[in-house]
Protein backbone atom coordinates (compact mmCIF):
# COMPACT_ATOMS: atom_id res chain seq x y z
CA UNK A 1 0.00 0.00 0.00
CA UNK A 2 1.65 3.61 -0.66
CA UNK A 3 2.54 6.26 1.93
CA UNK A 4 -0.24 8.65 2.39
CA UNK A 5 0.32 12.03 1.39
CA UNK A 6 -0.75 13.63 5.21
CA UNK A 7 -1.34 11.03 7.96
CA UNK A 8 -2.21 12.24 11.38
CA UNK A 9 -2.40 9.85 14.75
CA UNK A 10 -3.55 10.85 18.09
CA UNK A 11 -3.26 14.46 17.48
CA UNK A 12 -4.25 16.69 20.27
CA UNK A 13 -4.34 20.00 21.64
CA UNK A 14 -5.71 22.05 24.64
CA UNK A 15 -6.44 25.52 25.63
CA UNK A 16 -6.57 26.16 29.12
CA UNK A 17 -8.73 23.10 29.90
CA UNK A 18 -10.61 22.76 26.49
CA UNK A 19 -10.00 19.69 24.78
CA UNK A 20 -9.93 21.37 21.06
CA UNK A 21 -8.24 18.08 19.50
CA UNK A 22 -8.69 14.52 21.31
CA UNK A 23 -6.75 11.95 18.95
CA UNK A 24 -7.29 12.86 16.01
CA UNK A 25 -6.13 10.20 13.09
CA UNK A 26 -6.98 9.81 9.52
CA UNK A 27 -4.85 9.27 6.31
CA UNK A 28 -5.38 11.16 3.00
CA UNK A 29 -3.84 10.00 -0.12
CA UNK A 30 -2.25 11.98 -2.70
CA UNK A 31 -4.73 14.01 -5.15
CA UNK A 32 -7.47 13.09 -3.30
CA UNK A 33 -9.48 15.80 -1.68
CA UNK A 34 -11.07 15.77 2.04
CA UNK A 35 -13.61 18.54 3.45
CA UNK A 36 -14.05 18.60 6.93
CA UNK A 37 -17.16 19.31 8.70
CA UNK A 38 -18.37 20.05 11.82
CA UNK A 39 -19.65 22.60 14.53
CA UNK A 40 -18.39 25.57 15.52
CA UNK A 41 -15.79 25.19 18.01
CA UNK A 42 -15.15 21.36 16.95
CA UNK A 43 -11.55 21.60 15.76
CA UNK A 44 -11.54 22.03 11.82
CA UNK A 45 -9.27 25.34 12.29
CA UNK A 46 -7.19 24.10 15.14
CA UNK A 47 -5.96 21.16 12.77
CA UNK A 48 -5.22 22.57 9.72
CA UNK A 49 -3.42 25.54 11.49
CA UNK A 50 -1.85 22.39 13.52
CA UNK A 51 -0.71 21.14 10.00
CA UNK A 52 0.69 24.09 9.16
CA UNK A 53 2.84 24.36 11.63
CA UNK A 54 0.82 27.69 13.17
CA UNK A 55 -0.11 25.87 16.32
CA UNK A 56 2.04 23.16 18.02
CA UNK A 57 0.18 19.99 19.10
CA UNK A 58 0.25 19.08 22.91
CA UNK A 59 0.70 15.17 21.53
CA UNK A 60 0.29 12.73 18.42
CA UNK A 61 2.15 12.94 14.89
CA UNK A 62 1.70 14.45 11.42
CA UNK A 63 3.36 12.92 8.61
CA UNK A 64 3.59 14.48 5.23
CA UNK A 65 4.72 12.20 2.46
CA UNK A 66 5.95 9.44 5.43
CA UNK A 67 7.91 12.65 7.16
CA UNK A 68 6.86 13.28 10.80
CA UNK A 69 7.12 16.83 10.56
CA UNK A 70 6.28 17.66 14.17
CA UNK A 71 9.50 15.76 15.02
CA UNK A 72 11.91 16.64 11.72
CA UNK A 73 14.92 19.47 12.37
CA UNK A 74 13.68 23.25 11.76
CA UNK A 75 14.86 23.20 8.25
CA UNK A 76 12.74 20.38 6.66
CA UNK A 77 9.68 21.27 9.09
CA UNK A 78 10.11 24.78 6.65
CA UNK A 79 10.43 23.28 3.74
CA UNK A 80 7.63 20.91 4.03
CA UNK A 81 5.37 23.71 5.12
CA UNK A 82 6.28 25.88 1.95
CA UNK A 83 4.44 23.05 -0.21
CA UNK A 84 1.55 23.82 1.03
CA UNK A 85 -0.82 26.71 0.36
CA UNK A 86 -3.78 28.23 2.42
CA UNK A 87 -6.76 30.24 1.20
CA UNK A 88 -8.29 31.59 4.66
CA UNK A 89 -11.54 32.05 5.84
CA UNK A 90 -11.33 35.98 5.16
CA UNK A 91 -9.01 35.81 2.10
CA UNK A 92 -6.02 37.08 5.20
CA UNK A 93 -5.06 39.66 1.91
CA UNK A 94 -2.17 42.09 2.64
CA UNK A 95 -3.83 45.64 2.69
CA UNK A 96 -0.53 47.43 2.35
CA UNK A 97 0.41 45.60 -0.78
CA UNK A 98 -1.19 45.65 -4.46
CA UNK A 99 -3.49 42.50 -5.88
CA UNK A 100 -0.54 41.28 -7.64
CA UNK A 101 1.83 42.06 -5.22
CA UNK A 102 -0.13 39.67 -2.70
CA UNK A 103 -0.25 37.29 -5.36
CA UNK A 104 3.42 36.74 -5.80
CA UNK A 105 4.01 37.30 -2.03
CA UNK A 106 5.51 33.83 -2.20
CA UNK A 107 8.07 34.27 -4.97
CA UNK A 108 9.47 37.78 -3.93
CA UNK A 109 9.56 36.67 0.00
CA UNK A 110 11.58 33.70 -1.24
CA UNK A 111 13.51 36.29 -3.85
CA UNK A 112 13.04 33.16 -6.42
CA UNK A 113 11.94 35.89 -8.76
CA UNK A 114 12.55 39.38 -9.99
CA UNK A 115 9.52 41.96 -9.27
CA UNK A 116 9.36 41.74 -12.97
CA UNK A 117 9.37 38.19 -13.31
CA UNK A 118 6.75 37.69 -10.10
CA UNK A 119 4.37 40.49 -11.80
CA UNK A 120 4.03 37.99 -14.71
CA UNK A 121 3.79 35.08 -12.81
CA UNK A 122 0.96 36.99 -10.61
CA UNK A 123 -1.06 37.79 -13.96
CA UNK A 124 -0.43 34.42 -15.12
CA UNK A 125 -2.62 32.97 -12.34
CA UNK A 126 -4.90 35.69 -11.81
CA UNK A 127 -5.43 34.82 -15.35
CA UNK A 128 -6.09 31.17 -13.67
CA UNK A 129 -9.25 32.56 -11.39
CA UNK A 130 -10.65 34.71 -13.72
CA UNK A 131 -9.50 38.25 -13.61
CA UNK A 132 -7.85 40.46 -15.94
CA UNK A 133 -4.27 41.54 -15.54
CA UNK A 134 -5.24 45.09 -14.82
CA UNK A 135 -7.14 44.00 -11.23
CA UNK A 136 -3.32 43.62 -10.18
CA UNK A 137 -2.65 47.01 -9.48
CA UNK A 138 -5.33 47.64 -7.91
CA UNK A 139 -5.71 47.06 -3.51
CA UNK A 140 -7.21 44.58 -1.89
CA UNK A 141 -9.78 47.12 -0.62
CA UNK A 142 -10.94 47.64 -3.69
CA UNK A 143 -12.55 44.41 -4.43
CA UNK A 144 -15.86 42.74 -3.73
CA UNK A 145 -15.95 39.84 -1.46
CA UNK A 146 -15.91 37.14 -4.14
CA UNK A 147 -12.84 39.08 -6.22
CA UNK A 148 -11.25 38.78 -2.69
CA UNK A 149 -11.68 35.42 -2.62
CA UNK A 150 -10.23 34.86 -6.02
CA UNK A 151 -7.07 36.78 -5.59
CA UNK A 152 -6.49 34.90 -2.32
CA UNK A 153 -6.84 32.26 -4.40
CA UNK A 154 -4.69 32.67 -6.94
CA UNK A 155 -1.96 33.53 -4.08
CA UNK A 156 -2.49 30.18 -2.56
CA UNK A 157 -2.04 28.36 -5.38
CA UNK A 158 1.09 30.65 -7.15
CA UNK A 159 3.81 28.84 -5.86
CA UNK A 160 2.20 25.74 -7.45
CA UNK A 161 1.67 23.49 -3.76
CA UNK A 162 1.65 20.19 -3.60
CA UNK A 163 -1.17 20.53 -0.50
CA UNK A 164 -3.37 22.96 -0.33
CA UNK A 165 -5.73 23.73 2.77
CA UNK A 166 -9.23 25.47 1.97
CA UNK A 167 -10.87 27.41 5.40
CA UNK A 168 -14.28 28.04 5.02
CA UNK A 169 -14.13 29.43 0.89
CA UNK A 170 -17.55 29.84 0.30
CA UNK A 171 -18.10 31.76 3.77
CA UNK A 172 -19.83 35.21 2.80
CA UNK A 173 -20.80 34.32 -0.82
CA UNK A 174 -24.15 34.28 -2.88
CA UNK A 175 -24.77 31.04 -4.07
CA UNK A 176 -23.82 31.77 -7.58
CA UNK A 177 -20.47 32.73 -6.49
CA UNK A 178 -20.19 30.41 -3.54
CA UNK A 179 -20.55 27.76 -6.99
CA UNK A 180 -17.83 29.63 -8.89
CA UNK A 181 -15.35 29.67 -6.56
CA UNK A 182 -15.50 25.84 -5.12
CA UNK A 183 -15.44 25.31 -9.59
CA UNK A 184 -12.18 27.47 -9.49
CA UNK A 185 -10.91 25.31 -6.39
CA UNK A 186 -11.76 22.04 -7.80
CA UNK A 187 -10.05 23.02 -11.38
CA UNK A 188 -7.07 24.24 -9.38
CA UNK A 189 -6.45 21.12 -7.31
CA UNK A 190 -7.43 19.29 -10.70
CA UNK A 191 -4.66 21.31 -12.38
CA UNK A 192 -1.99 21.00 -10.10
CA UNK A 193 -2.60 17.42 -8.97
CA UNK A 194 -2.96 18.90 -5.28
CA UNK A 195 -3.60 16.78 -1.99
CA UNK A 196 -6.63 19.16 -0.18
CA UNK A 197 -8.15 19.44 2.75
CA UNK A 198 -11.10 22.10 3.17
CA UNK A 199 -13.00 23.25 6.48
CA UNK A 200 -16.44 24.23 5.25
CA UNK A 201 -20.24 24.82 6.81
CA UNK A 202 -21.82 24.21 3.26
CA UNK A 203 -22.80 21.14 2.28
CA UNK A 204 -23.21 21.78 -1.30
CA UNK A 205 -19.65 22.84 -1.47
CA UNK A 206 -18.50 20.12 1.04
CA UNK A 207 -20.21 18.47 -2.16
CA UNK A 208 -18.51 19.74 -5.14
CA UNK A 209 -15.03 19.90 -3.44
CA UNK A 210 -14.75 16.73 -1.42
CA UNK A 211 -13.66 13.62 -2.79
CA UNK A 212 -13.60 12.21 0.85
CA UNK A 213 -15.68 13.86 3.68
CA UNK A 214 -14.90 13.89 7.58
CA UNK A 215 -17.28 15.13 10.62
CA UNK A 216 -15.26 16.07 13.87
CA UNK A 217 -17.39 16.31 16.89
CA UNK A 218 -15.69 17.58 20.35
CA UNK A 219 -12.01 17.36 19.05
CA UNK A 220 -12.43 13.36 17.63
CA UNK A 221 -13.61 12.77 14.13
CA UNK A 222 -16.65 10.85 14.53
CA UNK A 223 -17.07 9.72 10.74
CA UNK A 224 -15.04 9.27 7.83
CA UNK A 225 -16.52 8.50 4.17
CA UNK A 226 -17.00 9.29 0.40
CA UNK A 227 -18.27 12.94 0.04
CA UNK A 228 -20.70 11.92 -2.50
CA UNK A 229 -22.33 10.29 0.92
CA UNK A 230 -22.68 13.02 3.12
CA UNK A 231 -26.20 13.47 2.82
CA UNK A 232 -27.37 10.03 3.54
CA UNK A 233 -24.01 8.44 5.82
CA UNK A 234 -26.65 6.98 7.65
CA UNK A 235 -24.49 8.35 11.18
CA UNK A 236 -26.84 10.27 13.09
CA UNK A 237 -24.66 13.07 14.12
CA UNK A 238 -23.22 13.47 10.52
CA UNK A 239 -27.44 13.37 9.35
CA UNK A 240 -28.43 16.19 12.11
CA UNK A 241 -25.45 18.28 11.35
CA UNK A 242 -26.23 17.66 7.28
CA UNK A 243 -29.68 18.19 7.04
CA UNK A 244 -29.75 21.29 9.80
CA UNK A 245 -32.16 19.43 12.00
CA UNK A 246 -32.56 21.10 16.23
CA UNK A 247 -32.78 17.66 17.31
CA UNK A 248 -30.32 14.41 17.26
CA UNK A 249 -27.38 13.55 19.53
CA UNK A 250 -25.54 16.82 18.96
CA UNK A 251 -27.13 19.04 21.26
CA UNK A 252 -25.81 22.63 21.43
CA UNK A 253 -23.62 23.82 24.41
CA UNK A 254 -25.70 27.33 25.33
CA UNK A 255 -24.35 29.36 27.86
CA UNK A 256 -26.76 30.35 30.82
CA UNK B 1 -11.58 40.53 55.37
CA UNK B 2 -8.57 38.63 55.24
CA UNK B 3 -5.72 40.69 55.58
CA UNK B 4 -3.59 38.56 53.38
CA UNK B 5 -6.17 39.16 50.08
CA UNK B 6 -3.54 42.16 49.90
CA UNK B 7 -0.47 40.51 49.92
CA UNK B 8 -1.81 37.53 47.52
CA UNK B 9 -3.00 40.76 45.08
CA UNK B 10 0.75 42.63 45.46
CA UNK B 11 1.88 38.79 44.40
CA UNK B 12 0.08 38.70 41.93
CA UNK B 13 0.85 42.32 40.48
CA UNK B 14 4.92 41.80 41.13
CA UNK B 15 4.38 38.22 39.38
CA UNK B 16 2.44 39.81 36.35
CA UNK B 17 5.10 42.68 36.10
CA UNK B 18 7.79 40.30 35.96
CA UNK B 19 6.49 38.66 33.13
CA UNK B 20 5.60 40.97 30.88
CA UNK B 21 8.90 42.45 30.96
CA UNK B 22 10.53 39.46 30.49
CA UNK B 23 7.89 38.48 27.55
CA UNK B 24 8.66 41.79 26.17
CA UNK B 25 12.56 41.38 26.51
CA UNK B 26 12.67 37.64 24.76
CA UNK B 27 10.58 39.76 21.88
CA UNK B 28 12.89 42.60 21.38
CA UNK B 29 15.64 39.96 21.52
CA UNK B 30 14.20 37.62 18.96
CA UNK B 31 13.18 40.94 16.68
CA UNK B 32 16.30 42.42 17.20
CA UNK B 33 18.49 39.01 15.91
CA UNK B 34 16.47 39.15 12.78
CA UNK B 35 19.00 42.23 11.89
CA UNK B 36 21.65 39.92 12.21
CA UNK B 37 20.03 37.19 9.49
CA UNK B 38 18.90 36.99 6.10
CA UNK B 39 16.83 37.22 4.73
CA UNK B 40 16.43 40.92 4.51
CA UNK B 41 13.27 43.23 3.84
CA UNK B 42 14.79 46.43 2.66
CA UNK B 43 11.34 47.86 1.24
CA UNK B 44 9.95 47.38 4.84
CA UNK B 45 12.66 48.92 6.28
CA UNK B 46 12.42 51.70 3.64
CA UNK B 47 8.84 51.89 3.93
CA UNK B 48 9.16 52.33 7.55
CA UNK B 49 11.90 54.43 7.69
CA UNK B 50 9.78 57.21 5.52
CA UNK B 51 6.84 56.72 7.98
CA UNK B 52 8.47 57.27 10.83
CA UNK B 53 11.13 59.29 9.68
CA UNK B 54 9.62 61.55 6.75
CA UNK B 55 5.97 62.29 7.78
CA UNK B 56 6.60 62.52 11.63
CA UNK B 57 8.45 65.81 10.22
CA UNK B 58 5.67 68.61 10.49
CA UNK B 59 4.14 67.37 13.66
CA UNK B 60 8.25 67.19 15.45
CA UNK B 61 8.97 71.05 13.72
CA UNK B 62 5.83 72.30 14.88
CA UNK B 63 6.32 71.04 18.41
CA UNK B 64 9.81 72.15 18.63
CA UNK B 65 9.65 75.72 17.06
CA UNK B 66 6.81 76.74 20.00
CA UNK B 67 8.79 74.89 22.45
CA UNK B 68 11.82 77.05 21.88
CA UNK B 69 9.59 80.17 21.52
CA UNK B 70 7.98 79.18 25.09
CA UNK B 71 11.31 78.27 26.77
CA UNK B 72 12.94 81.42 25.40
CA UNK B 73 9.70 83.89 26.79
CA UNK B 74 9.30 82.20 30.27
CA UNK B 75 13.54 82.10 30.91
CA UNK B 76 12.80 86.03 30.18
CA UNK B 77 10.88 86.73 32.90
CA UNK B 78 12.54 84.22 35.23
CA UNK B 79 15.69 85.37 34.40
CA UNK B 80 15.38 89.15 34.26
CA UNK B 81 14.24 89.21 37.94
CA UNK B 82 18.71 88.58 38.49
CA UNK B 83 19.40 90.30 35.81
CA UNK B 84 20.14 87.21 33.62
CA UNK B 85 19.00 87.68 30.63
CA UNK B 86 22.04 86.87 28.62
CA UNK B 87 21.83 83.43 29.94
CA UNK B 88 18.36 82.88 27.57
CA UNK B 89 20.60 81.37 24.76
CA UNK B 90 22.20 78.63 27.25
CA UNK B 91 19.17 77.87 28.78
CA UNK B 92 17.22 77.27 25.58
CA UNK B 93 20.02 75.52 23.74
CA UNK B 94 20.60 73.12 26.94
CA UNK B 95 17.38 72.57 27.47
CA UNK B 96 16.39 72.07 23.85
CA UNK B 97 19.44 69.71 23.15
CA UNK B 98 19.58 68.01 26.38
CA UNK B 99 16.09 66.89 27.05
CA UNK B 100 13.01 68.85 25.23
CA UNK B 101 14.16 67.71 21.84
CA UNK B 102 14.39 64.20 22.23
CA UNK B 103 11.64 63.82 24.90
CA UNK B 104 8.85 65.79 22.83
CA UNK B 105 9.95 64.52 19.57
CA UNK B 106 9.72 60.81 20.95
CA UNK B 107 6.08 61.51 23.01
CA UNK B 108 4.88 63.17 19.80
CA UNK B 109 6.03 60.24 17.54
CA UNK B 110 4.50 57.63 19.71
CA UNK B 111 1.40 58.86 19.77
CA UNK B 112 1.66 59.07 15.88
CA UNK B 113 3.55 56.49 14.91
CA UNK B 114 3.51 53.85 17.81
CA UNK B 115 -0.36 53.85 17.69
CA UNK B 116 -0.11 52.98 13.97
CA UNK B 117 2.24 50.27 14.45
CA UNK B 118 -0.10 48.43 16.67
CA UNK B 119 -2.98 49.74 14.76
CA UNK B 120 -1.68 47.83 11.79
CA UNK B 121 -0.17 44.98 12.77
CA UNK B 122 -3.02 44.37 15.28
CA UNK B 123 -5.37 43.85 12.50
CA UNK B 124 -3.33 41.65 10.51
CA UNK B 125 -3.64 39.49 13.70
CA UNK B 126 -7.30 39.44 14.22
CA UNK B 127 -7.41 39.52 10.28
CA UNK B 128 -5.12 36.26 9.95
CA UNK B 129 -2.63 38.44 7.61
CA UNK B 130 0.27 37.06 10.50
CA UNK B 131 -0.64 33.90 9.82
CA UNK B 132 -0.61 34.10 6.13
CA UNK B 133 2.78 35.58 6.32
CA UNK B 134 3.77 32.59 8.10
CA UNK B 135 2.52 30.09 5.53
CA UNK B 136 3.84 31.93 2.57
CA UNK B 137 7.62 31.03 4.16
CA UNK B 138 7.55 34.71 5.86
CA UNK B 139 8.56 34.95 9.36
CA UNK B 140 6.48 37.19 10.90
CA UNK B 141 9.10 38.76 13.48
CA UNK B 142 11.57 39.39 10.68
CA UNK B 143 9.34 40.82 8.00
CA UNK B 144 7.34 43.17 10.42
CA UNK B 145 8.68 43.51 13.66
CA UNK B 146 13.10 44.13 12.91
CA UNK B 147 12.47 46.26 9.76
CA UNK B 148 10.34 48.77 12.05
CA UNK B 149 12.97 48.61 14.51
CA UNK B 150 16.07 49.41 12.81
CA UNK B 151 13.71 52.18 11.72
CA UNK B 152 12.82 53.79 14.98
CA UNK B 153 16.62 53.21 16.23
CA UNK B 154 17.78 55.38 12.62
CA UNK B 155 14.83 57.91 12.16
CA UNK B 156 14.40 59.55 15.98
CA UNK B 157 17.76 60.91 15.98
CA UNK B 158 17.34 62.26 12.78
CA UNK B 159 14.20 64.25 13.91
CA UNK B 160 15.66 65.13 16.85
CA UNK B 161 18.30 67.19 15.40
CA UNK B 162 15.88 68.56 13.02
CA UNK B 163 14.03 69.88 16.85
CA UNK B 164 17.28 70.93 18.05
CA UNK B 165 18.10 72.96 14.81
CA UNK B 166 14.35 74.45 14.75
CA UNK B 167 13.85 74.68 18.66
CA UNK B 168 16.88 76.88 18.75
CA UNK B 169 15.43 79.13 15.68
CA UNK B 170 12.16 79.27 18.09
CA UNK B 171 14.22 80.86 20.68
CA UNK B 172 15.73 83.06 18.64
CA UNK B 173 12.52 84.24 17.11
CA UNK B 174 11.55 85.02 20.77
CA UNK B 175 14.67 86.49 21.93
CA UNK B 176 15.04 88.85 18.77
CA UNK B 177 11.48 89.90 17.89
CA UNK B 178 10.26 90.48 21.44
CA UNK B 179 13.28 91.13 23.45
CA UNK B 180 15.43 93.01 21.90
CA UNK B 181 18.49 90.53 21.51
CA UNK B 182 20.60 90.66 18.49
CA UNK B 183 20.26 87.70 16.24
CA UNK B 184 23.73 87.46 15.62
CA UNK B 185 24.40 88.32 19.83
CA UNK B 186 21.85 85.20 20.35
CA UNK B 187 22.92 82.86 18.05
CA UNK B 188 26.61 83.71 19.53
CA UNK B 189 25.59 82.94 22.63
CA UNK B 190 24.24 79.80 21.67
CA UNK B 191 27.03 78.51 19.57
CA UNK B 192 29.37 79.62 22.29
CA UNK B 193 27.80 78.14 25.08
CA UNK B 194 26.52 74.41 23.67
CA UNK B 195 28.80 71.73 23.48
CA UNK B 196 29.07 68.46 21.05
CA UNK B 197 28.52 66.49 24.43
CA UNK B 198 24.94 68.13 25.13
CA UNK B 199 23.74 67.45 21.74
CA UNK B 200 24.99 63.92 21.26
CA UNK B 201 23.23 62.94 24.10
CA UNK B 202 20.07 63.83 22.85
CA UNK B 203 20.53 61.90 19.70
CA UNK B 204 21.79 58.87 21.79
CA UNK B 205 18.62 59.48 23.60
CA UNK B 206 16.41 59.62 20.72
CA UNK B 207 17.72 56.23 19.19
CA UNK B 208 16.40 54.22 22.51
CA UNK B 209 13.26 56.60 22.53
CA UNK B 210 12.86 55.66 19.05
CA UNK B 211 13.58 51.34 19.49
CA UNK B 212 11.26 51.54 22.79
CA UNK B 213 8.14 53.63 20.23
CA UNK B 214 8.91 50.46 17.42
CA UNK B 215 9.41 48.31 19.95
CA UNK B 216 6.11 48.45 22.20
CA UNK B 217 3.67 49.35 18.91
CA UNK B 218 4.93 45.89 17.24
CA UNK B 219 4.64 44.38 20.66
CA UNK B 220 1.41 45.17 21.66
CA UNK B 221 0.16 44.72 18.30
CA UNK B 222 1.15 41.67 17.82
CA UNK B 223 0.11 40.14 21.00
CA UNK B 224 -3.33 41.70 19.97
CA UNK B 225 -6.68 39.75 19.94
CA UNK B 226 -10.35 39.48 20.08
CA UNK B 227 -11.40 41.80 16.80
CA UNK B 228 -11.78 45.51 16.93
CA UNK B 229 -11.82 46.16 20.83
CA UNK B 230 -8.66 44.22 20.94
CA UNK B 231 -6.63 46.10 18.47
CA UNK B 232 -7.78 49.81 20.44
CA UNK B 233 -6.74 48.13 23.87
CA UNK B 234 -3.49 47.47 21.92
CA UNK B 235 -3.18 50.85 19.79
CA UNK B 236 -3.78 52.38 23.49
CA UNK B 237 -1.23 50.34 25.22
CA UNK B 238 1.15 51.15 23.04
CA UNK B 239 1.31 54.71 23.36
CA UNK B 240 1.15 54.92 27.21
CA UNK B 241 3.76 52.41 28.11
CA UNK B 242 6.06 53.75 25.14
CA UNK B 243 5.53 57.35 26.50
CA UNK B 244 6.26 56.28 30.55
CA UNK B 245 9.06 54.09 29.29
CA UNK B 246 10.31 57.05 27.36
CA UNK B 247 10.17 59.36 30.50
CA UNK B 248 11.44 56.72 32.52
CA UNK B 249 14.38 55.57 30.22
CA UNK B 250 15.13 59.75 29.86
CA UNK B 251 15.96 59.94 33.44
CA UNK B 252 18.09 56.49 33.72
CA UNK B 253 19.82 58.21 30.10
CA UNK B 254 20.26 61.50 31.58
CA UNK B 255 21.74 59.86 34.98
CA UNK B 256 23.97 58.03 32.83
CA UNK B 257 25.37 61.11 30.91
CA UNK B 258 25.61 63.40 33.37
CA UNK B 259 25.06 62.16 36.69
CA UNK B 260 27.68 62.98 39.30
Amino acid sequence: MSTPKIRVRGLRKAFGDKQVLDGIDFDLMAGTSLVVIGGSGSGKSVLIKCILGLIEPDAGSIHIDGHDILRAPRDAREAARARIGMLFQNGALFDSLSVWENVAFGLLARHKATRADARARADDVLGQVGLAPSVGDLSPAELSGGMQKRVALARAIAAQPDILFFDEPTTGLDPIMGAVIDGLIVDCVKRLGSTAIAITHDMASARRIGDRAAMLFKGKVVWIGDASALMESGNAMVDQFTHGRREGPIQMELRR
Amino acid sequence: MNPLNGVAALGRGTIGAVRSTGTLTLFALNGLSHLLRPPFYGRAFLRALIDIGFFSLPVVALTAVFTGMVLALQSSTGLSRFSAGSAIASLVVLSVTRELGPVLAALMVAGRVGAAMAAEIGTMRVTDQIDALATLSTNPMKFLVAPRLLAGLVALPFLVLVADVLGVLGGTIIATVKLGFSVHTYLENTINFVQTGDVLSGLAKAAMFGFLIALLGCYHGYRSKGGAQGVGAATTAAVVSASVLILAFDYVLTELFFGQ
